[in-house]
């Protein structure tokens, strides 16, 4: 062999093993994050933390109850908000758009897709805090719920894409108009798929901090009804880590484990549950 | 003999008052209505979100015209605000990030799409998702409690003393500061130069690697003087994702930038960013100045994202949607 | 045999004809006791954008008959079929002149969803709904307002396809466990549920194997006295063995029309004879 083709048989090892151990050291952040979070916030999970509302300063236990809840009912109102609007405009893209609407309407949600969490704060501030002179339940839901909208609409899209053809035409060749066939047919079709969509979503918005700091605000207590400012486990987990106490830290820690948990099982769950197969190869 | 227009568009039938009149009869046009009102409601948020910024912002835009992007006084009490040390900490801890990001990024996804067999690749890929979904605030906890410890008594002390004669290192080691928040950055946004890349890199045909490869070409060199180059413009979409992400980037930042509007050569020195001032201002905000200047960063920031994404799509729509990422240069 | 290509050279004469000449050879095709039309073409021009599909095409469908189409992939058969129950409006920039009637009343003047109950289909490959097989049966029947369990009417429709006694005990299992063969019968049971007067059937069997190909030949003739059928095949053995007449097509245009028999064995145009003797296509 020649020195020129020990050289480039060397580089080719060489460059083919550093480009794994990029791959190694990208994916091992994961395991890392999530190792690191429960050996530092496993011990101070318990009953209560699920239960209660956080203990004053100084004193032990406590939980956060409130948060918990008050998360679960953002993501209620940003679903309420966010699904229609995103499942709608999602069946206008795949069946009923022409040519410049449907690109249009692609192309702005694929751009506030990406707009900063913290501006669509700012949004829902201007939109809903300042006409109602307070930070709400709403407001925070609000902000979710934009956030929810863009990633919903293109995935139901495709997954309505994704809907052959043929059975489009069995419907019409049955009667149906063209509604009953995307209600009967299409969506019904589609519908493991726009869950999934869904699901992503919210799982997505659910651990979302920024958008939340001038919306939903925080609340040391229960948040009754929707118009009141309300705890969540981001903010929570922001709130406590940037805290000056040592009880904080371990109740950020504890509070993150859950979230992330949260956030990953569903996204495990719901992406296994998607790669069984397209929905309208099974019932 | 009878004639048929039929799966007639809009534009066909017209906007006049008959028209809709017309089409409004039978359920499917009542339908087509109300997915089009939901559609065009994502329109009308977007617009909404662009004027309402515009609108909040008008104070201060007034007060200090483009000398708001100059200057670096943030003095809220005196109502004299500049935003430079915001724009310079979101960039240069942007550039971080990149520097960092998209070098781990790329080389991963080359393995991945290159490489790995592809069971092993779907998996990685699989965990990589799973990383972009990881909430930001969760970064920033590890961010404050391990890395800037760790940047504080070993990573810094170690750059000073063999990089030390750059600016860069100079300077005393808090921990905080830009270059510990470009590196949770990188982290965070890797996971998004890496799904990006390895699409526009599988999207290049196989006879390409093939032909390469046929010529007696090493794995490497096929990779990286075919495909590589193949997918470059697709890879710099990847970037501009990547860095739009890293701009807008808010808590993690937030919670190991340091918080001082600094603008300071050393990448040791405390800093902070857009997206980091208004998390921490905004609720607190007095007076309808302070309010209105910190809408400005937020219409900066919007804008800045708004550019980065557009241009980010139109290079991966113009790779993968060619086959080939071969532009006619 | 050889004379074929000679006589080709005057096609163009022959096209100019062929219009008369199917008018001269409808009496002859309707065979006695099947005297009723069901549907009649007369004079249809398709266009597809700026593509001339079909080009001044009349024919009849009698009344509980077999009529097949065949003729070379393109030649515009599988087109001639969707105008029958105005499928082709599914398709953007579409044209359809002349006139199509069922009974004797023009099918653009019907309520397309009306029509399409009257005039069913059943396509190439079979596509069932992902639902259970009892829900795919019922699916014509509910999307008409039909509410609650439609047992009878499913079991009926489902013995008509010959499908009752293979799915008897799993109605509510998913249509696509089901073979190819069995869900292209379901498909055909779905469309007879709507008890439609006629059903037309786009290559049924293109994706079937010859054991299945028989049970939906034999199927069409236990449908033939109480539906009248309209069949596309490519398939000359298929049309010849089913069909009690046959429209051979070519290029957009019909070329002959005539009884099956006639068709197979004494072709009156050149054409004809080419294809049925594998010269083309």
């Amino acid at each position: 062999m020649s020195v020129r083709l020990i050289w480039r048989k060397s580089l080719n090892a060489f460059m083919l093993s550093l480009t794994g151990l990029c791959a190694l050291l990208t994916v091992s952040a994961l395991f890392f994050i999530l190792g690191y979070l429960v050996w530092n916030g496993g011990k101070d999970l318990s009953w209560n933390f699920f239960t209660h509302l956080p203990a004053p300063v100084g004193e032990p236990g406590g939980g956060m109850a409130n948060a918990i809840l008050g998360t679960l009912k953002l993501l209620l109102l940003a679903a309420l908000v966010g699904v229609p609007i995103g499942l709608l405009g999602g069946v206008y893209l795949a069946e009923f758009g022409g040519r410049t609407m449907p690109f249009l309407v692609r192309y702005t949600a694929d751009l506030l897709n990406g707009v900063p969490s913290i501006v669509i704060g700012i949004f829902a501030y201007a939109l809903v805090v300042i006409p109602m002179h307070h930070f709400s339940t709403l407001a925070g839901g609000f902000a979710l719920g934009i956030m929810v909208i863009p990633t919903v609409l293109r995935n139901t899209e495709s997954f309505l894409r994704d809907v052959p053809p043929a059975l489009r035409e069995g419907s019409f060749a049955l009667g149906a108009n063209k509604w009953k066939m995307i209600a009967t047919v299409v969506l019904p079709a589609a519908s493991r798929g726009i869950l999934t969509g869904v699901l992503l979503a919210l799982a997505r918005v659910a651990g979302e901090t920024a958008p939340l700091l001038f919306t939903a605000f925080g609340n040391r207590y229960w948040s009754p009804g929707w118009n009141q400012p309300t705890s969540s486990l981001p903010v929570v987990i922001y709130t406590y880590a940037t805290g000056p106490y040592e009880d904080w830290h371990q109740q950020a820690w504890a509070a993150g484990l859950v979230l992330l948990g949260l956030v990953l099982l569903t996204n495990i769950t719901v992406r296994a549950f998607l790669s069984r197969g397209s929905s309208y190869e099974r019932i | 003999m009878a004639t048929t227009p039929n799966a007639t568009t809009p534009a066909e039938l017209g906007w006049s008052p008959q028209a809709l009149l017309r089409r409004m009869r039978g359920a499917d046009e009542i339908a087509h209505l109300i997915t089009f009102i939901a559609a065009a409601t994502l329109l009308l948020i977007t617009v909404l979100l662009v004027f309402q910024l515009w609108v909040h912002s008008a104070e201060a835009r007034a007060k200090f015209g483009w000398t708001f992007f100059v200057t670096r006084t943030w003095d809220p009490v005196a109502g004299d605000f500049g935003a430079l040390p915001f724009i310079y900490g979101t960039l240069v801890t942007s550039a971080v990030a990149l520097v960092i990001a998209v070098p781990l990024g790329v080389g991963a996804a080359i393995f991945l799409a290159e490489l790995a067999p592809p069971k092993l690749s779907s998996s990685l890929t699989f965990v990589s998702d799973l990383l972009a979904a990881v909430p930001s605030v969760i970064y920033g906890l590890l961010g404050v409690f391990l890395l800037v410890p760790l940047m504080r008594k070993t990573v810094q002390p170690a750059l000073k003393s063999t990089l030390g004669f750059l600016p860069l290192f100079k300077g005393p080691t808090y921990g905080i500061g830009f270059l510990t928040a470009g590196i949770v950055l990188a982290i965070m946004v890797v996971p998004f130069v890496l799904s990006v890349s390895r699409e526009v890199l599988l999207a290049v045909p196989r006879d390409q690697r093939e032909a390469a490869l046929a010529l007696g070409a090493t794995k490497w060199e096929s990779t990286w003087k075919v495909v590589v180059p193949a997918a470059r413009i697709g890879i710099f979409g990847s970037v501009f994702l990547a860095l739009a992400r890293a701009l807008g980037e808010t808590m993690a930042v937030t919670m190991v930038v340091g918080n001082n509007p600094m603008i300071s050569a050393s990448l040791f020195s405390p800093g902070y960013s857009i997206a980091a001032v208004l998390a921490n201002e905004f609720s607190e905000a007095t007076g309808n100045l302070y309010l209105s200047a910190l809408i400005e960063l937020g219409l900066v920031l919007f804008l800045l994202t708004f550019v980065l994404n557009g241009l980010a799509r139109l290079l991966i729509l113009v790779t993968t949607a060619r086959g080939s990422g071969v532009l006619p240069s | 045999m050889d004379s074929a290509f000679p006589l080709m050279a005057n096609s163009g004469a022959a096209a100019a004809s062929s219009s008369a000449k199917i008018a001269a050879h409808t009496p002859a095709m309707t065979t006695p006791g099947a005297s009723t039309l069901r549907m009649k073409v007369t004079k249809l021009n398709f266009y597809y954008g700026k593509n001339h599909a079909l080009h001044n095409v009349s024919m009849d469908v009698a009344t509980n008959r077999v009529t097949a189409m065949i003729g070379p992939s393109g030649c515009g058969k599988s087109t001639l079929l969707r105008t029958l129950n105005r499928m082709h409006e599914t398709l953007r920039h579409t044209r359809l002149e002349g006139e199509i009637t069922l009974d004797g009343v023009n099918i653009l003047t019907l309520d397309v969803t009306r029509l399409r109950r009257m005039v069913g289909m059943v396509f190439q490959k079979p596509n069932p709904f992902p639902k259970s097989i009892y829900e795919n049966v019922a699916y014509g029947l509910r999307i008409n307002g039909h509410k609650g369990r439609l047992d009878d009417a499913v079991e009926k429709s489902l013995r008509r396809a010959a499908l009752w006694d293979e799915v008897k005990d799993k109605l509510h299992k998913s249509a696509y466990a089901l073979s190819g063969g069995q869900q292209q019968r379901l498909c055909i049971a779905r469309a007879l549920a709507v008890d439609p007067e006629v059903l037309l059937l786009d290559e049924p069997c293109s994706a079937l194997d010859p054991v299945n190909t028989a049970k939906i030949e034999e199927l069409l003739f236990e449908l033939k006295p109480s539906c009248t059928l309209v069949i596309v095949t490519h398939n000359m053995q298929q049309a010849a063995r089913v069909s009690d007449s046959t429209a051979f097509m070519l290029n957009g245009e019909l070329i002959e029309f005539s009884p099956t028999g006639t068709m197979f064995t004494t072709p009156s145009d050149p054409r004809t004879e080419a294809y049925i003797t594998g010269r083309f296509g």
